[in-house]
């Protein structure tokens, strides 16, 4: 190890690792082995009760999965979650209040801020109970409904999924909204007032120069918001149990039914390994979404 | 790779070694016995809490220096089982004391969660009095015996006589067969409107609820072992009774004879049918337990002295009134010690303590429990302890038990899909029943016996 090219760049002392020697340990210890783990249990027969020996049963839950129609079902279910509520609802009410809410007066403002993230503040299984008696047969949107004559809707029986939907838009949009209000905060005057000038009218001010500023906000909190609406499980559980039948039966409500109501806790990671995987394939959607905008 | 990056990831994986090494003795301390059981959903209902506060004071001034720990867990009777199967995995989670339900202590038994007592047992003289049914309840298939039973219960139909009157029905109504039961709902639709016939439990939120007093209530009156042929050792498939019973849950739904759809399928029905339904007087007919009294005694979640005057009970009937002409199943908790206890003499003499006679006799009343012990049946508190306990005790003679087998949870729960199913109209009767076949195969890995449709 003698050369005239290590005067140039400086040793590698061993003792450089030192500093990051803390936070490696703890992320090896509380992130690598879990997920090793539960890679190691996708692949066994392993049960909550039943059965106290475990065997190694190589690929057999993910082919299970991919032959049990309740599994599609929940993915299906899944995607329509996603993309109604946070693609769709979340993102779009989002920006519609950011944009709004710098037009509006201080006192509107704040209100209006106050209220929606109100509504993000508070706990998950909160949020389910009270949109639970919101949407109930006997729920307080039924009776508002009755008071104008129109006819009584039950949505948790009918449309679950609409219901969980519209539960997380409820909940979800103020981080929305943060992120669009930080965003556009940062588009240059002199661009909007020029584009005034030259006789855009508002909706065309919003598409041809606004949005292209904020598109890497956009980006960001569609992944944000994506992977943080795949694994509700709270809300859903709190509002429907996944049913009735399995009308409402996401991904994670499955996983939970099946690893710790059926006990088969092998299978079940198995799903949650397959969940893993629709949010890396969103992820990568936008990963490459963002890359070709910032061309 | 650097060439430090090898050695950072080493010393890494040495240090993170060492940290998962070190953790507390399991058990905790040697003089605290723990106590799991299950704390009910209804705020108002605390009997079980209070009886073990009384046992636990009992057990500390017997035992002076040994202390009790309750862990009372509030949830419904599935996500209480999952979590204590959780805290039994490990010795360092694992309580001494379970209370366990004996249809899942098959499964627990298997699962290796469970201490055997017969050195116990066989030292203990109380256990005579146990009647052989309880005895069987909890017995794994090694012929052990993993559980003390404390009390057992039995199921029927209670009715309300008020409304029966406005409908012109008998105030001594006993129905001879399921046809009886489904006319009787359709006269109380037709001349009492706003109040609903018959409650069924049906679906998978109300869980073991469903299947037991719903469905196995219907198919254990169609005909002999209509669920597991225990001569065949094998689970049956394709059971006429398993579709006739379904057709029922789907009469009663589709005619609107039972609760609105989304009602039913509520995880928290129980819980609606004994403190608003029957005592505002909602409900006509309730398949029910013997228990239901506990929740309108003074005590109890919702006191409605009236309840013995208004409600009258009649046998659940078979199908067509074949022999023996009516059908009960029953259940009931015990008191299990888990595998991985520290302290099984200390968590042993805590199940003795709780199953003194004095104590037996106090749980059978405040828990509204039909009595397994032979001198607990014959205490003259119990039989006085609440109207109706001579009409559910009788009950016992024609009773059934389910297979307390490791797969039965499962089994259970594939019939909460079929009934599911039936109810909200997704899939007829034979579509759900081939549905149970399907998953049921799936279970038992192919361990079933055919019976002809």
């Amino acid at each position: 190890m003698t050369g005239a090219g290590l005067r140039t760049a400086p040793r590698r002392r061993p003792l450089r690792w030192l500093p990051l020697a803390p936070a490696t340990v703890l992320l090896l210890l509380f992130l690598g082995g879990p997920i090793c783990y539960c890679v190691y249990l996708a692949l066994t027969d392993m049960r909550l009760t039943g059965s106290s020996s475990t065997s190694f049963v190589g690929l057999d839950n993910f082919r299970r999965a991919f032959g049990d129609p309740d599994f599609r079902n929940a993915v299906v279910l899944t995607l329509v979650f996603t993309i109604v509520s946070s693609v769709i609802g979340q993102n779009t009410l989002g920006l519609a209040l950011a944009v709004l809410m710098r037009r509006a007066s201080r006192p509107v403002r704040i209100l209006t801020g106050a209220v929606v993230i109100a509504a993000w503040v508070l706990p998950e299984i909160v949020a389910g109970f009270l949109l639970y008696a919101f949407f109930r047969r006997e729920g307080t949107l039924n009776a508002v409904l009755d008071q104008l004559g129109l006819p009584a809707q039950n949505w948790l029986f009918t449309l679950p999924i609409l219901a969980v939907s519209f539960a997380n838009v409820w909940r979800g949009t103020a981080f929305s909204m943060l992120v669009y209000s930080a965003a556009l905060d940062a588009v240059p005057k002199e661009v909007e007032e020029a584009a005034e000038v030259d006789g855009a009218s508002g909706v065309r001010r919003l598409w041809y120069v606004t949005l292209p500023v904020i598109r890497r906000a956009i980006g960001t909190n569609l992944m944000l918001n994506t992977l943080q609406t795949l694994s509700v499980f709270g809300l859903i559980w709190a509002m429907t149990r996944g049913g009735p039948g399995n009308r409402s039966q996401t991904l994670p409500v499955f996983m939970y039914d099946q690893a710790f109501l059926k006990s088969l806790i092998g299978y079940g990671t198995a799903i949650a390994l397959l969940l893993l995987l629709v949010g890396a394939v969103f992820a990568t959607v936008y990963l490459r979404l963002l890359r070709e905008e910032t061309r | 790779m650097r060439p430090t990056a090898p050695l950072a990831l080493a010393a890494a994986l040495v240090a993170t070694a060492g940290l998962t090494a070190c953790g507390s003795g399991p058990g905790g301390d040697p003089d605290t016995v723990k106590v799991v059981y299950n704390r009910s959903t209804d705020n108002a209902n605390r009997f079980k809490d209070e009886y073990l506060a009384g046992v636990k004071r009992q057990f500390e001034k017997a035992n002076p220096g040994k202390k009790v720990k309750l862990i009372p867990i509030q949830a419904t009777e599935t996500d209480y089982s999952v979590k204590v199967q959780q805290m039994m995995r490990s010795a360092r989670t694992a309580p001494d004391v379970v209370h366990e339900d004996t249809f899942r202590i098959g499964s627990d038994i298997e699962a290796g969660y469970l201490r055997p007592l017969d050195d116990h047992l066989a030292k203990w003289p109380e256990w005579e009095r146990y009647l052989d049914s309880a005895r069987r309840a909890t017995r794994g298939e090694d012929g052990r015996t993993y559980g003390v039973p404390d009390g057992t219960d039995t199921r029927g139909l209670w009715f309300n006589k008020d409304i029966f009157a406005k409908a012109g029905l008998p105030g001594d109504w006993r129905p001879k067969n399921w046809a009886d039961i489904l006319d009787a709902a359709r006269t109380v639709k037709r001349k009492v409107p706003g109040v609903v016939p018959l409650n069924v439990y049906t679906g998978k939120a109300p869980g073991e609820t469903a299947v037991m007093q719903g469905f196995e209530m219907l198919l254990y009156g169609t005909g002999p072992d209509p669920l597991y042929d225990p001569g065949a050792k094998k689970w049956v498939v394709g059971g006429a009774g398993f579709r006739q019973s379904l057709e029922f849950i789907r009469t009663v739904y589709d005619e609107k004879l039972g609760p609105d759809v989304s009602d039913a399928l509520d995880a928290n029905v129980g819980t609606n049918v004994a403190n608003e339904w029957l005592p505002e007087g909602k409900l006509a007919i309730a398949l029910d337990g013997s228990w239901m009294g506990q929740h309108w005694i003074e005590s109890g979640g919702k006191p409605w002295p009236q309840w013995s005057q208004l409600l009258g009970q009649a046998p659940m009937p078979t199908r067509t009134g074949a022999p023996p002409g009516r059908v009960s199943m029953s259940g009931g908790w015990a008191w299990a010690i888990s595998a991985r206890s520290g302290k099984p003499e200390l968590a042993w003499s805590f199940v003795t303590t709780a199953q003194r006679r004095d104590n037996a006799v106090r749980w059978a009343v405040v828990g509204a429990q039909i009595a397994v012990r032979e001198d607990v049946a014959a205490d003259p508190e119990y039989r006085r302890s609440m109207p109706g306990v001579e009409f559910f005790t009788q009950l016992v003679r024609h009773t059934h038990y389910r297979p307390a087998l490791p797969v039965y949870p499962q089994v259970s729960s594939a019939i909460g899909e079929a009934m599911e199913a039936v109810t909200t109209g997704d899939a007829s009767p034979a579509e759900a029943a081939a549905g149970y076949d399907a998953a049921l195969r799936d279970i038992t890995g192919g361990a079933v016996v055919k019976r002809d449709r």
